[in-house]
């Protein structure tokens, strides 16, 4: 258990909305890209977002 | 260029982390004897050539794709956390990480902690410099593995890792100070922007996205992580706290 949540901690941190944005970006991105969309621009537009929001929550 | 990128990121975050488990084990060998402090060393460093040598290879065989989008995200979810700290740091509402303070705070735990000796060896020194070392090593390790694995050369990042290790080891073994003028906060920006671009880069390739230009891309994105941290900080900026 410990194990876990050493990993939990070293990998998420202690922002896990920020984190479950992030692999909800990644997704949607997958999920344009199987639909023929142009996905490229997704991440590059949801990080500085995802990032943003987790400064103000942390200040 | 992104050979470029892959030694330099290895290399700056590398050293980061190294200069923070030299402070431990200086402050282990100074208070509880270097025997202890560098046998913990040397336990650290066996135990994280091991996790790299298992996981090297098993990496290696991983498709491509796959492996960009677990990487991908993992390293966007490790990035943002380091990049999110010295965005914090540079506006002023995260006190400035000081290896002097950081130093003279372990001195002062390990002077009044408990001895106890096993097979000659102060367990206290030896755990110290043990877990120092292993838990600034695996940020290393995890860095050169995703990185090198994606990019097909675990070798070159394990090189920038490497030359990091030997730069700070020597610089160390000649001060034996904690290296408190190395800009720290500085490189940690470095490596949070790095570890965020290649995250967002190898994550939207994993997931089936195109960049314009493909590779040529990388630049462009790390200009952009890089403009888009400087705004953050800008709007974050409040009067500096003290470090620690």
């Amino acid at each position: 258990m410990r194990f876990l949540r050493f990993w939990w901690e070293f990998v998420v941190g202690d922002d896990m909305l920020a984190a479950a944005c992030v692999i909800a970006a990644i997704a949607a991105t997958a999920g344009l890209a199987a639909l023929g969309v142009a996905a490229w621009w997704l991440l590059p537009l949801a990080v500085p977002l995802v990032l943003y929001v987790s400064l103000r929550r942390a200040t | 260029m992104s050979a470029v990128f892959l030694v330099l990121s290895a290399f700056l975050a590398s050293a980061v982390e190294m200069v923070e488990a030299l402070t431990i084990v200086l402050a282990a060998g100074l208070t509880r004897g270097w025997r202890s402090s560098l046998t913990g060393l040397a336990a650290a460093v066996i135990v994280l050539a091991a996790i790299v040598a298992a996981l090297g290879p098993a990496l290696t065989v991983v498709p491509l794709d796959a492996l960009r989008l677990v990487v991908g995200a993992l390293l966007l979810l490790f990035g943002l956390q380091w990049l999110r700290k010295a965005i914090l740091r540079a506006s002023g509402r995260k006190a400035l990480h000081d290896e002097d303070a950081i130093f003279a705070r372990e001195l002062a735990e390990a002077r009044v902690a408990e001895h106890i000796e096993r097979a000659g060896i102060d367990w206290y020194g030896f755990t110290l410099s043990f877990k120092g070392v292993l838990l600034e090593g695996l940020e290393v390790a995890f860095i050169v593995l995703t990185f090198g694995s994606t990019q097909g050369s675990i070798p070159l990042a394990a090189a920038g890792a490497a030359g990091a290790v030997l730069l700070v080891a020597g610089v160390g073994v000649a001060v034996r100070a904690p290296l408190a003028r190395v800009p720290e906060n500085t490189m940690k920006f470095a490596v949070g922007l790095m570890l965020t671009t290649f995250g967002i880069f190898w994550s939207a390739e994993g997931a089936g996205a195109h960049w314009p230009g493909s590779d040529a891309a990388l630049p462009g994105v790390l200009a952009f992580v890089c403009v888009v941290s400087a705004l953050l900080v800008l709007a974050l900026r409040t009067p500096r706290m003290e470090t620690a």
